[in-house]
């Protein structure tokens, strides 16, 4: 079986329309990727990085596509509200692969600043889109040229040398569908010399209408290729909270490119899900650059969360340092592949990895794998990998103290991930994050469909 | 007395840990208003005794009872111990990362106020209680902020167990080598928060290798532990007796009348 084939098919009966309902940015490199996945095939589990998850398996359901691009309305500036106050940001939403602005975006970005569809920018900053889109994301990755052979649309984030962003964006992505779908989300983002920006993203899905808590959720899948360029100097910081049903795969890749001096915070959160994949290629291309890449997973019943991180130190005097940590309960779970990469180029690099997990309970299951190439003396580096269970003294101290079980034990979890949460550096979503972490431990049931502002977010047809 | 000041009554009291036996009988009775010491060499049960009291669930109990308020404690989750009045100050204060002091006093106050069916404490009421109780043992506002007991010197962790009694208001009180790794300043501020909260209510057991804490917290009774029983009780001179002479003489009696 090769789960590409459907794809490659559709895409030989449809390309026309999917041109169509695209822009020249997109179609332009689709027939490279056709070319490059010539023979290819996507990644099976086993192979090497993909030690439990299977890529093939998460491509292979026939999903439906929404090539002729259907608008599904909805209603967003009306009805979606944050569920914690003191987060103020400019939001825009994409429904399945469309990107939909808010009122809080209209004339209230500073001047030369982007956040929109990747049409729309294409149009805005055609050259620099040009040079940029599909640069970092390699094409010999077959799901990479999958996404590029697909995608019709995306979410442009541009911030112009200089300009310091004094709010957060934030990019709800939501599933929305009668029937089974994958989207193709791609998204770039471009942090020119000196300028800073933040961006929180959020993915959910939506629960249907003819949805009720007893019958199954809509199966989704999303694969996602984000590509980011920080240039000399500039400073972005990525939160990425996955939110979705356990009938949701998602498969996404980002690929950073670091100027001289350029800062990267990235924090992956995956709260509820099906079957996730994140994968993070990180290169340090000039000196002085720092990388904070940290990521939080909880895993419930069946979910199946892998990351898989790449660091590339290829210029003197950068930092890095990644923080993985996984709590892992019922039958759920977890895979971290941890890379570090320092060139001959790279002397004085320091690089830190550490990979930290609880099982509470017999049947969770982790496998970590951290790697370290250095073809340098000159270095600092140290990973370090345990997975261990709720520590018995604490929770006995606790229970002494009369706290019962039950919430010791949520204490201590929650408490596990704080070093996590102290990392992002969006404000008041340290506070929002910790309230989310809370309530995942507290009802691990039916999460998404508790959640607000999946809730409150409904289609108008 | 009259049985209704009965607080703890243990009877025949076994139990060990990973399958060892360690105590071998324990007899112990402790009514409203005492203070008792339990003093014996090291690997005589002292710790096992607090432990298996409080409900570690690493220890197990083999056999016999141990009645609190003439309820059976040894059924009790080491959370249903503490609501109904039994404290542990603990040796070793474990320290927990993530956690601060805040939010877990916070959530034993309530757990226990949920238990004897009141409302929760309000956010005012809360740090008002804390405030007063952190006088009782001088313990730094800084302190609260932090997470349990992480980074906290030796003295601060002994201090810090005195004031969650304080807080608690248990009506026994086990003080676990409440003095070791104190130094003498520390020692009078810990002795000086027990002897505050000491009422003809409530009671403390008073575990210790050394004289020293009894100088400041005065004992009713002394008790040697040894080889996992209780063989030998007195007055609070026998603490001075033990000082001055060592365990040697009461091993060598005990040791003397099993052979």
């Amino acid at each position: 079986m090769n789960a590409l084939e459907q794809y490659i098919t559709l895409y030989h009966e449809a390309r026309e329309a999917i041109d169509t309902h695209s822009c020249e940015l997109l179609n332009r490199l689709r027939p490279e990727a056709l070319k490059a996945l010539e023979g290819a095939r996507l990644p099976r589990k086993g192979d090497e990085g993909f030690e439990k998850t299977s890529v093939e398996e998460m491509f292979a359901p026939d999903y439906g596509i929404n090539i002729q691009r259907v608008n599904i309305p909805v209603d967003v500036a009306a009805s979606f509200r944050c569920d914690v106050p003191n987060l103020s940001t400019w939001l825009g939403v994409t429904v399945n692969d469309a990107f939909h602005p808010t009122a809080t975006l209209e004339g209230k970005l500073p001047e030369g600043v982007l956040f929109c569809s990747l049409s729309r920018a294409a149009k805005l900053i055609p050259d620099v889109l040009a040079e940029k889109y599909g640069s970092l994301a390699p094409l010999d990755n077959a799901a990479v040229a999958l996404n590029t052979l697909l995608a019709q649309d995306g979410v442009c984030v541009y911030v112009p040398r200089g300009v310091q962003l004094e709010k957060p964006l934030q990019l709800v992505n939501i599933f929305s569908s009668p029937t089974p779908l994958l989207a193709f989300r791609r998204m770039v983002v471009i942090v020119e010399d000196d300028a800073s920006a933040q961006l929180l993203v959020c993915d959910h899905t939506q629960v249907s209408r003819t949805d009720s808590s007893e019958s199954t959720p809509t199966a989704y899948m999303s694969s996602q290729v984000i590509e980011v360029f920080a240039g000399r100097n500039a400073s972005f910081s990525l939160c990425d909270i996955e939110e979705s049903s356990s009938a949701t795969s998602r498969y996404s890749q980002l690929f950073a490119h670091q100027a001289q001096g350029a800062r990267l915070v990235i924090d992956g959160v995956s709260l509820t899900s099906g079957t996730t994949r994140n994968d993070y290629d990180i290169h340090l291309a000039g000196e002085h650059c720092d990388t904070r890449l940290a990521g939080m997973v909880i895993g419930s019943d069946s979910q199946h969360i892998d990351n898989c991180s790449r660091v590339f130190h290829k210029a003197p005097r950068c930092r890095s340092n990644q923080m993985f940590k996984y709590v892992l309960t019922d039958k759920s779970q977890g895979a971290f592949e941890g890379g570090i990469e320092v060139d001959r180029s790279a002397p004085f690099t320091e690089a830190y990895q550490s990979n930290r997990n609880l099982l509470a309970s017999t049947d969770a299951r982790m496998h970590t794998m951290p790697q370290l190439l250095i073809y340098n003396d000159d270095v600092k580096c140290s990973h370090g990998a345990t997975t261990g269970q709720l520590d018995q003294d604490a929770l006995f101290y606790m229970r002494s103290r009369g706290i019962p079980e039950q919430e010791a034990r949520v204490m201590l979890m929650q408490a596990f991930m704080s070093d996590v949460i102290d990392t992002v550096t969006i404000p008041g979503l340290q506070d929002r994050l910790r309230h989310l972490v809370e309530r995942r431990f507290t009802s691990p049931e039916g999460f998404c469909h508790e959640c607000a502002s999946c809730h409150d977010i409904t289609p108008e047809a | 007395m009259k049985d209704k000041d009965i607080l703890l009554e243990v009877k025949d009291l076994h139990a060990g840990i990973e399958g060892r036996e360690i105590l071998k009988g324990i007899n112990l009775t402790v009514r409203a208003g005492e203070v008792h010491a339990i003093m014996g060499p090291n690997g005589s049960g002292k710790s096992t005794l607090s432990e298996v009291l409080a409900g570690n669930p690493a220890y197990h109990v083999i056999s016999g009872s141990a009645l609190f308020h003439g309820k059976e404690l040894l059924e009790l989750s080491p959370e249903d111990r503490s609501h109904e009045g039994l404290f542990l100050s603990f040796q070793y204060p474990v320290e927990i990362p993530g956690v601060s002091m805040v939010n877990f006093m916070r959530a034993a106050v309530n757990a226990k106020r949920k238990y004897l069916g009141e409302e929760p404490m309000s956010a005012t009421e809360f740090l008002k209680l804390m405030r007063q109780k952190r006088a009782i043992v001088e313990l730094d506002n800084k302190l609260a902020s932090r997470s349990v007991n992480e980074g906290f010197s030796g003295g601060e962790k002994k201090r810090n167990e005195i004031f969650q009694m304080a807080v608690l208001e248990p009506s026994l009180s086990i003080l676990d080598e409440t003095d070791s790794g104190l130094d003498i300043d520390a020692l009078r501020i810990v002795a000086g928060g027990v002897n505050k909260l000491k009422s003809s209510d409530n009671a403390t057991i008073v575990i210790t290798h050394y004289q020293r804490l009894l100088d400041y917290i005065r004992p009713d009774f002394v008790h040697v532990l040894y080889k996992g029983r209780i063989v030998y009780t007195g007055g609070p001179e026998l603490a001075l007796e033990l000082e001055e002479r060592g365990y040697d003489w009461i091993k060598e009696e005990v040791d003397n009348e099993r052979s």
